[in-house]
Order: structure tokens, then C-alpha cells, then sequence
């Protein structure tokens, strides 16, 4: 099989690329292992709802269009988007890519159902295929759980729950597994604060009206600390930060150093990454309100830091049964055999652009601020796509 | 507008050792000899860094003791003080660095570093209490052209970057050997 572009991966972002390599008349299709929105379907905890409003559910070819442009979709409803939108895409499904590498004409690929030839390639394969799990030695009797494994707190062994992590993901367990009965204590790390609502509106709509997402990728400060920047802790509906959380009865304990002798030891540093979280939030809404050109509006009560979080926790004594790693995501290339993955195992690109027709989408501040949420993608994909097509001459 | 940080060289370090792990790794060296009692000094010149040897301008010299409650001589700090020493200078190195790097002038920075210690630990009174200190709390008075919320985000980001803040809060593997 020959084809112009080759797009592997059908999430919203391979979906967003055919879109526009269809207005421009170019042959594609797009190759994905398993089925349409397939991370949204089995990479997902069940009680997940999109973080972001559904009046933000944008996709070229698709948009919310339900009563509740305020509300929250869970992944269900994020299929029926991305299903919606690939009504008219050249999606082959099942089709694993095992390897791209450099050919004559461009790329060969070599996939679970043949090869494929194309003169571009666009990596939409997603930025979250594996979660980071740190490499510590955990005691025997602890099970450690993923949230590509976790699905809900009755799935977890008897005992504490320790959770490492607390940004979107780690806030969210954190407090669903509190909330079934379980002690959990909660490991922080740096991490980004923020309010559901500031001044009667929703926090993202601030952030997209504001043109914080809108914020090029070459017009940052500091490109490389924007793409690490942990997810911000927001949940669908209200605010869950860390004061939330401690209400609850979530124990705080700083960033979790190593393991040692069965003992996982904390970092001393908690009120600081606290006191950071907090400033920034603080300078975000200052932000905004020059932005509004008025007043400032509602600021929040500092984090509330345990007087002296334990540092060290036996991990054998039976008071925690299950360590749940909410310590981020990162891409999977292995099947990449072109070199251009750095040191760190992320790909190298300018805006998406990898050079030699090869491009990426999806990936964090990949073009903007708002590169990984769906709503970021529409700009992206017209941005890279239009490179691509430029180049095809 | 300047502290006396030179900080374009630091940026320049970051991005040339960005490329270079190798020339970043460091190894800084203190000798110490005992002397009397728990009276011990311990000298610093050189050191490894940028991939050869390294020396600062001058030896220095510094005495630990114990004081005269713990029926010793008093000829130096007791050696966990070190510690605060340690930790003042650091922080008080970082505040003055990124103030330069925000353009922010600072008129003075003092602190004040509390080490709280139970010493029925290193007397072995108690098992259950640790040898080291219990928390630490730094207190930093701060005179600067800035807002004071600008003041607590520099004290914010020197604990951020700070080498002794990291190597207190976390746990280093230490390994005591004889030659
Ligand atoms: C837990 C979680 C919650 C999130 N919540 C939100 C939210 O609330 N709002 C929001 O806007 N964003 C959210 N995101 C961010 C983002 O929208 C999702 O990560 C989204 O899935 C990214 O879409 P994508 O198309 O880039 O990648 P994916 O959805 O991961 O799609 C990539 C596709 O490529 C396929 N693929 C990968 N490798 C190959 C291969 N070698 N061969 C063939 N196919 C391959 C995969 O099967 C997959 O279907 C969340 C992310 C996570 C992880």
C-alpha cells in the first residue's frame, strides 16, 4: 500500500490531522491498533470525566452539541466525540505500526497487517501510552497499581492506600479511594493549583479567553520546563486542590524520595512545593484580572501543610496495602526507527515539525499552551498539516 | 539594577552543560583531622569539577567542637551546626541569584536558621528519637524593591534550587569506609 501521509494513531489528534489532509486533497489514512479513541476506551479509570467543559469538546468535524454545554463528559461521551468526527476519516483499525524507517520515497512502515509506503508520516500515537512508574524497591506484600490498572477503589487490596503524585490524576484518585473508606495518604511534588471557578466562571474558560492556551510555543520563556509542567489539579465540577483533599481526611506527605529497607521516605520540602503552588496560582489570577482590566477577584486560602508531615513510612507494618502511581505519563516510540528521540526518550521537533516529512501531533506544548488538551488540537493540526501539505510542493 | 550575581554566566554554564553531563559532575572534598576531645578541624581547598581538578583561591579552615554544657572545650561550632551554616549560605546565595534574574534589587537578606534538635538521640536516652534534627526553620527578612509577594516567590524558587535544601530534605546514600 502506498499512500501520501501515513498517520498513525486514531485519537483525537490522528482524527484532527486526516481532517485537514482531507481539505487539502491529500491521500492518507490513518492507522490505528486498536479502535477509534482507543486510549479513551481502555486506558482510563471508570469514574473519569473530562477535566475540561464540554463547550471546549471542539474537534474540527465535531462538537459538543448536548444540553449541558457547562457539564463534564465521561469517556463514554469523549468516544461518541471522537467517533462523531471520524465519520469521514480513512481510519484503518487494528493495524499496529511495529517500525518506521526512512526510505527512498519517504517512509516504510511495517505493520501488523503489511507494509506501508508514504512520503509523510504524522506521529498521532499519543503522549500518555505508558504511565511512569519510578524504580523503587516496593516490599513484597504492597501492590502496586497504575491508573491504566486502576478502575475503581473496590478493585484495591485491603489496607492504606499511598498515592504518589498530585496533579490531575493523583487529586482525582486520591480522593475517590479517601471517599470509599480508605486511608490515603498522598505524596506531593511539585504540582500546579488551581481553582474550578474564579469570579463565577469556569477556570478553563479563563485560561482559553484569556489566551493562556492560545500562548505560542516559541514565544516562552522557558519552552522546556512548559512541556514537563505537571497536568493542573482540576477535576470535572468543583474544586479539588490540596486544602479539599486534607478536609477529606487525605494525610499529605511530601515527594516520595526512595524506599528504603521496606520504608518509603518524603521529602522535607512539602511547604515549599505548597508555597509555590500557591504563589503561582496567585500570579495566574492576577493575570487574568489584567487581562479583565478590573479589580482582583477571590484569592484563596494558603495550602494547609500538615505542622510536620511524616517523612517515613513503613511500608511493611500493613497500614498501607497498595501504592497507586500517579506519576505521570510518557510516550511510547519503540517501534520509531528513525533517530529522532532524544536522550530522555522525547521526540525532537520544532512545533510539530520533525523534519524530512516527518511531523508529530498531540504532544504538550506542542504549538501552544493548549497542544494536549482536545480543544488545542484544531490550531495544531491546521499549523503541521499545513507545513506538510507546503512541503509536498 | 545588580546584586553582584553574575547571572549571564550561570545561564551560560546551564546551556553548555546541557550538552556536557560529563564536565558537570562535581566532587567537592573537605579533610578533616582530629584534634583533641571531640575538638576536630577540617580543611577545604580543592576540588574536581569541569572534568579536572579545581582549587579556590584560598585554604579554609574550620573547627568543630562541642560546647562547654557537653563538658567539651568549645573550640568550634558543634557539627550539626555546620549544617546551618550550610543552609543559610545557600539559601541566601539562591534569593540573591534569581533576584538578579528577575531584576530585582535587594537592599539586604538576612536570615535566621533554628535547627531543632532532641539529643537523647545521640546520647542513646531514647531509641525512638532520631540523631539529627528534628525540623528546621528558616526565618529571612528581606529588604528589596519588590512587592512582597515577589519577595516570597525568590525565597520560594532559592528552595527550589537549592543544593543543601535538597541534600537536608532528602535521603543521600552516605558510605563511611576505612582506609
Ligand atoms: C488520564 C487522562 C485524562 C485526560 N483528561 C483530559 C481532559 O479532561 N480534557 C482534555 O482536553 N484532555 C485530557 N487529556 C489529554 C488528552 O486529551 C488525551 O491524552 C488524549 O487521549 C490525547 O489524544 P491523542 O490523539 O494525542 O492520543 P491518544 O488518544 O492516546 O491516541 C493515540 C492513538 O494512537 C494509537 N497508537 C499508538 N501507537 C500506535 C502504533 N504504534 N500503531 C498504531 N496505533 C498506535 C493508540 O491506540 C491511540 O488510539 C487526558 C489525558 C489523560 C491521560
Amino acid at each position: 500500500m502506498y499512500v501520501t501521509t501515513a498517520v498513525i494513531g486514531a485519537g483525537h489528534a490522528g482524527l484532527a490531522a486526516s481532517h485537514f489532509l482531507t481539505g487539502a486533497s491529500v491521500d492518507h489514512v490513518v492507522l490505528e491498533r486498536g479502535e477509534v479513541a482507543n486510549s479513551w476506551r481502555h486506558e482510563r479509570w471508570d469514574s473519569l470525566r473530562l477535566l475540561t467543559p464540554n463547550w471546549l469538546s471542539r474537534l474540527p468535524g465535531a462538537a459538543y452539541e448536548g444540553p449541558e454545554p457547562d457539564g463534564y463528559a465521561d469517556t463514554s461521551e469523549v468516544v461518541d466525540l471522537l467517533e462523531r468526527s471520524a465519520k469521514d476519516v480513512p481510519v484503518r483499525t487494528g493495524v499496529n505500526v511495529t517500525s518506521v524507517r526512512r526510505s527512498p520515497e519517504g517512509y516504510t512502515l511495517t505493520t501488523s497487517e503489511g507494509p506501508v509506503r508514504a512520503r509523510t508520516v504524522v506521529i498521532a500515537s499519543g503522549a500518555c501510552n505508558r504511565p511512569v512508574v519510578p524504580t523503587f524497591d516496593v516490599p513484597a506484600g504492597v501492590e502496586q497499581v497504575t491508573p491504566f490498572d486502576y478502575r475503581n477503589p473496590s478493585r484495591l487490596p485491603d489496607g492504606g492506600v499511598l498515592v504518589v503524585g498530585a496533579s490531575a490524576t493523583g487529586v482525582q484518585l486520591a480522593a475517590e479511594i479517601q471517599q470509599s473508606g480508605r486511608a490515603v495518604v498522598l505524596s506531593v511534588g511539585e504540582h500546579v493549583r488551581l481553582p474550578r471557578v474564579y469570579r463565577g466562571r469556569d477556570v478553563l474558560w479563563w485560561m482559553h479567553h484569556a489566551g493562556i492556551w492560545g500562548q505560542r510555543y516559541d514565544e516562552l520563556d522557558d519552552l522546556t520546563r512548559a512541556r514537563r509542567l505537571p497536568s493542573p489539579q482540576l477535576v470535572a465540577g468543583s474544586t479539588l486542590d490540596l486544602n479539599t483533599l486534607t478536609s477529606m481526611g487525605v494525610e499529605l506527605v511530601g515527594r516520595l524520595s526512595t524506599i528504603r529497607d521496606g520504608a518509603a521516605l518524603f521529602s522535607g520540602g512539602l511547604r515549599n512545593v505548597a508555597a509555590l503552588a500557591d504563589l503561582k496560582l496567585n500570579r495566574l489570577l492576577d493575570t487574568f484580572d489584567e487581562w479583565a482590566g478590573t479589580a482582583p477577584g477571590e484569592r484563596h486560602e494558603p495550602t494547609r501543610v500538615p505542622e510536620s508531615a511524616r517523612w517515613r513510612l513503613d511500608l511493611r507494618s500493613g497500614e498501607i496495602g497498595s501504592i497507586v502511581w500517579a506519576t505521570g505519563f510518557r510516550p511510547d516510540y519503540s517501534w520509531l526507527d528513525v533517530p529522532v528521540v532524544d536522550a530522555k526518550g522525547a521526540l525532537v521537533h520544532d512545533g510539530g515539525v520533525v523534519g524530512d516529512g516527518l511531523y508529530a501531533l498531540g504532544l504538550p506544548v506542542l504549538r501552544r499552551r493548549g497542544s494536549t488538551f482536545i480543544c488545542g488540537i484544531e490550531d495544531d493540526a491546521r499549523d503541521v498539516i499545513g507545513h506538510l501539505v507546503r512541503g509536498l510542493g | 539594577m545588580s546584586n553582584g550575581v553574575n547571572v549571564q554566566a550561570l545561564l551560560d554554564a546551564r546551556e553548555v552543560l546541557k550538552g556536557a553531563p560529563e564536565a558537570a559532575q562535581f566532587t567537592w572534598r573537605a579533610s578533616s583531622k582530629w584534634q583533641h576531645g571531640v575538638h576536630s578541624t577540617t580543611k577545604i581547598q580543592k576540588f574536581f569539577g569541569l572534568g579536572q581538578e579545581q582549587s579556590h583561591k584560598s585554604e579554609s579552615v574550620f573547627e568543630a567542637d562541642h560546647p562547654e554544657i557537653f563538658a567539651a572545650e568549645d573550640n568550634g561550632v558543634t557539627p550539626i551546626e555546620y549544617l546551618l551554616v550550610g543552609l543559610a549560605a545557600c539559601l541566601t546565595a539562591g534569593v540573591a541569584s534569581v533576584a538578579q534574574n528577575r531584576g530585582i534589587k535587594l537592599n539586604s537578606v538576612e536570615s535566621v536558621v533554628e535547627g531543632n534538635h532532641d539529643i537523647r538521640g545521640i546520647l542513646g536516652a531514647d531509641s525512638d528519637v532520631r540523631n539529627g534534627f528534628n525540623d528546621i526553620k528558616v526565618t529571612f527578612t528581606i529588604d528589596a524593591d519588590a512587592s512582597q509577594a515577589d519577595v516570597e516567590a525568590l525565597v520560594a524558587q532559592s528552595q527550589k534550587r537549592s543544593a543543601v535544601f535538597d541534600a537536608l530534605t532528602n535521603p543521600t546514600n552516605v558510605t563511611v569506609e576505612v582506609a
